[in-house]
């Protein structure tokens, strides 16, 4: 007997033992459909529980398991939030979008360049220092914002309420270059060195082969930029209370911090903020996915 | 010919730096700096409300956070809560990642319909979600969650002061935290599942091991680098806890939910006192170093023995 016929028997083996339809099995999968269910229905009930109370009146919210109920809905607590921010002193909501959009974008694309442009030259090219520089962004990957949060603001200080404060600091990052190192020191070597071997420089093996190969790699890390600085929360805290420069989620302490504490208006503010995100995890949600699997391939 | 020379053996000096450079240039300035200035800030006495400038201190921030018997202990209970905390939530989100992850790896129909709900929470923002359960967890009957085990209780269990308690505040910070990162994790674990070699389950199978065995002796040895990644991504989370606490409970009731971070962040914008702030930053730096190079040892001691 051929291996070929082997491997066929062997298939045909595992397939009998794949497509068995004993009452066994069946049961088996109920179970596991009903295991999944009850644990997305946990996981889902908070956010249910914030879409469904962003249409109730404030003391229907706050009322035990009703707060499920889908009674007296209205866009009253929308229409709030909207009025709340509506003039100079508190903001405007349009402006937050606009402002977490900006800082947001200028941080994912502005990492995009600069730390797959410095992944490159330690991943690819030879060249004086590069060693010291590997050495230090693999030390800086540990290294939590928050332990240097408190003096970035002691020494930004006299540039509170700005954008550029808001972004500088944040587009060099050395989870990224990282993420990006490693990305490149996978791609075949042939390519690049035959286009090294006719005459193209480093920048242009890097514009014209290794872009192009590397769509996933800038894929997964503009979805991890993206989600850290759109959600970005203690940096802002510190730097910013200017309602021209504050960004979206910082705003939310508005109807936190004013009791009695306005739960309607409070979730409703909580779907505006999380909208877009969420509209977006939905539409290119295989992409986040497989950039948060890919940035546990380090380690 | 020195073209070919020079790209097969040469150096590419110029082009090196020039590529590095912005990214070198915004990490020194912004990472680098900050942290070379918060060890000078922490041996002095540097306060936002004082007329005077620096005073030179030496080691008195260390010995005020450390030792001094009137001032010290509110930083060990800060480290002790994190280490609790990550006591609570390392083992119980990544044994969870693990059951939801085995579970979504079934060859089933619509299993992506239910990976999406498990992973929504982490496109999130940790300040949003702090906000939803700081109602989930509201004390009385009127709350969601007391509403919810009243119910399922048939009225048996009273309502319970979540966030109020101080037995009880750190674990629910704990809950939501573990809900808002489980599904990372899950991704991640996922991933590491599908690494594992079909043929290891199909020769299990036809050995008549049952799934209670694969899973011990396929599934969790096929795993062991993605959970030794996962261990250490969620502890020095747990040592970075911040804005859940500042959102629900501002360290209370009585100090529970009192975490190293915060008290860098309220020593510094509360009572002013960057000296203080950038002392415990630095412990937290070092901290979070012990930690890692401890799981890396620990990590090559058992590839050694492998």
């Amino acid at each position: 007997m051929s291996a070929s016929t082997l491997k066929v028997e062997k298939k045909e083996m595992l397939r009998r033992i794949r497509r068995n339809r004993s009452p066994k099995k069946i049961i088996r999968t109920s179970l596991h459909y009903l295991f999944l269910t009850v644990v997305t229905a946990i996981f889902f009930a908070p956010i249910a529980y914030m879409l469904i109370g962003s249409f109730k009146p404030t003391a229907e919210v706050l009322d035990g398991i009703n707060g499920f109920a889908l009674k007296n809905l209205s866009f009253n607590n929308y229409l709030q939030v909207f009025a709340t921010f509506s003039d100079e002193s508190m903001g405007f909501l349009w402006r937050f979008y606009a402002n977490s959009i900006l800082v947001s974008f200028v941080i994912v694309f502005g990492g995009l360049i600069v730390n797959s442009m410095i992944a490159y030259a330690l991943a690819r090219l030879r060249w004086k220092g590069r060693d010291a520089v590997q050495v230090l962004v693999i030390l800086l990957v540990i290294l939590p914002f928050e332990a240097i949060a408190i003096p970035l603001f002691f020494l930004l200080r006299d540039f509170r309420n700005t954008y550029f404060v808001q972004f500088l600091p944040f587009i060099a990052s050395a989870f990224s270059i990282y993420l990006f190192y490693t990305f490149f020191i996978g791609l075949p070597l042939e390519i690049q060195e035959s286009a090294r071997l006719d005459g193209a420089g480093p920048w242009r093996v890097f514009r014209a082969i290794i872009i192009p190969m590397s769509k996933p790699v800038f894929a997964s890390v503009t979805i991890l930029s993206f989600l850290g600085a759109w959600s970005s929360f203690l940096f802002p805290l510190m730097m910013v209370d200017n309602p021209l420069y504050v960004p979206l989620p910082l705003e939310i302490q508005v109807f936190f911090t004013q009791p009695p504490t306005d739960w309607g208006p409070i979730f409703a503010f909580g779907v505006i903020l999380v909208l877009p995100v969420l509209a977006v995890f939905l539409l290119f949600q295989r992409w986040f996915i497989q950039s948060v699997a890919a940035s546990a391939i380090k380690g | 010919m020195t073209k070919v020379a020079k790209s097969k053996f040469g150096q590419d000096n110029l082009a090196g730096l020039l590529m590095s450079l912005p990214g070198l240039i915004l990490l020194t300035l912004f990472v680098v700096i900050p942290f070379f200035t918060a060890i000078y800030l922490s041996f002095f006495n540097v306060d936002f409300n004082m007329v005077q400038g620096p005073q030179f201190w030496g080691f008195e921030q260390y010995r005020r956070i450390l030792v001094d018997p009137v001032t010290s202990p509110i930083f060990y209970k800060a480290l002790m809560n994190n280490m609790t905390f990550a006591l609570i939530v390392v083992p119980a989100q990544t044994g969870l990642a693990v059951l939801l992850a085995v579970m979504l790896n079934a060859k089933l129909r619509g299993i992506a319909f239910f990976r999406t709900f498990f992973f929504m929470p982490v496109v999130f923002p940790m300040s949003l979600v702090a906000i939803i359960w700081a109602l989930m967890f509201s004390r009385d009957s009127l709350g969601m969650l007391n509403g919810l085990l009243n119910l399922f209780s048939f009225g048996y269990i009273q309502p319970i002061d979540w966030l109020g308690d101080p037995n009880i505040a750190l674990l629910s910070v704990a809950l939501l935290s573990i809900w808002a990162g489980v599904g990372f994790q899950m991704v991640i674990v996922l991933a590491g599942l599908q690494e594992i070699p079909v043929e290891l389950y199909e020769a299990a199978s036809l050995d008549r091991a049952n799934r209670w065995q694969r899973f011990w002796n396929v599934t969790i040895p096929g795993l062991r680098n993605t959970l030794i990644f996962v261990t250490i991504i969620t502890t020095i989370f747990s040592l970075r806890l911040f804005d859940q606490v500042f959102i629900l409970t501002k360290g209370g009731p009585i100090d529970a939910t009192q975490t190293v971070m915060y008290q860098a962040v309220t020593s510094a914008f509360i009572e002013g006192n960057v000296g203080r702030a950038s002392a415990i930053t630095v412990i937290f730096v070092l901290i979070i170093i012990a930690i890692t190079v401890v799981q890396r040892l620990v990590l090559r001691q058992n590839r050694e023995v492998k």
